[in-house]
């Protein structure tokens, strides 16, 4: 795939704002996937709902790039049965791992966390080794 | 209510972000993952923006004595590299590197209603809480 040079630096930059908007009105790291996580579990009425509002707005923030662009372009690269499995990893992972690319990568790092970058040079590390074993294997 | 309004507005940002860097396509998370391949660096790209962002900006904010809708803020208080780190950032990165999706983008995705999205997030929710549960019998520090 051609480099997506405009889109990364002008979505990463969004994405940096969001997680700067959080930790400056709410003192929220945005790490999704506590953000998510913490839905499934035992909360007050109001940490639910700010969460359930971030999430909210995932999906608009979706739906306004779709009404604009068009479509949104997803190209699967896993068959059904290890994209199932890949998920549960990916829940497990997280939070056991107190998160995920965005509160680890985005945010940990720039709270120079020295957790966050150990995990996050760890699970990019781990991930370039699964794809490539994944491709010698012809998964 | 300012505070809930601000996640809302940031959860768009950050849904925006996620779509217009394509990061929500898992071909472009495995491009860049597969560094045998024919590298895709845009991944890099939007990790190095974001943090073009976050790094000086929350130098700044955290020197506040509060956030400006909330008490406090809620940083995580754990400082040490220990194994669920460690075991749980591996076990994410193998998760990531099979599915090319990580929780952010597969929420985003669920957008176009894709059965395969659909499941990776019930798998993820599903995987989330057994942690849950094990977390709440014994505690994993």
């Amino acid at each position: 795939m051609e480099t997506n040079w405009l889109g990364g630096i002008f979505g990463g930059a969004l994405i940096g704002l969001s997680a700067v908007l959080m930790l400056l009105f709410n003192g929220r790291i945005t790490g999704i996937s506590g953000i998510v996580g913490s839905l499934l579990v035992n909360q007050s009425f109001s940490e639910r709902l700010w969460r359930a509002l971030f999430i909210l707005g995932l999906l608009i923030g979706a739906a306004i790039y779709i009404t604009i662009h068009g479509e949104l372009e997803l190209h699967l690269q896993a068959s059904r049965s290890l994209l199932i499995l890949s998920g549960l990893l990916v829940g497990i992972g997280t939070n056991l791992g107190s998160g995920c690319t965005s509160g680890h990568g985005v945010c940990g790092i720039a709270r120079l966390s020295k957790r966050s970058i150990t995990a996050t040079l760890i699970f990019i590390g781990v991930a370039m080794l699964t794809v490539f074993i994944k491709q010698k294997l012809g998964l | 209510m300012k505070n809930n309004l601000m996640s809302l507005i940031a959860g768009i940002l950050f849904g925006l972000g996620l779509c217009l860097s394509e990061m929500v396509d898992p071909a472009r998370v495995i491009g860049f993952l597969d560094i045998t391949g024919d590298w895709d660096p845009t991944l890099a790209l939007v990790m190095a923006s974001a943090l073009m962002i976050t790094f000086p900006s929350f130098w700044f904010i955290l020197k506040r004595h509060q956030p400006v809708c909330a008490d406090k803020f809620s940083l995580p208080d754990k400082k040490d590299i220990d194994s669920p780190l460690v075991i749980g950032a591996s076990l994410f990165g193998i998760g990531w590197g099979l599915g090319g999706f990580c929780p952010g983008p597969a929420i985003t995705a669920l957008v176009t209603l894709s059965p395969d999205v659909v499941l990776f997030v019930l798998a993820m929710l599903t995987g989330y809480y057994l942690i849950y549960l094990v977390k709440q019998d014994k505690v994993i520090k």
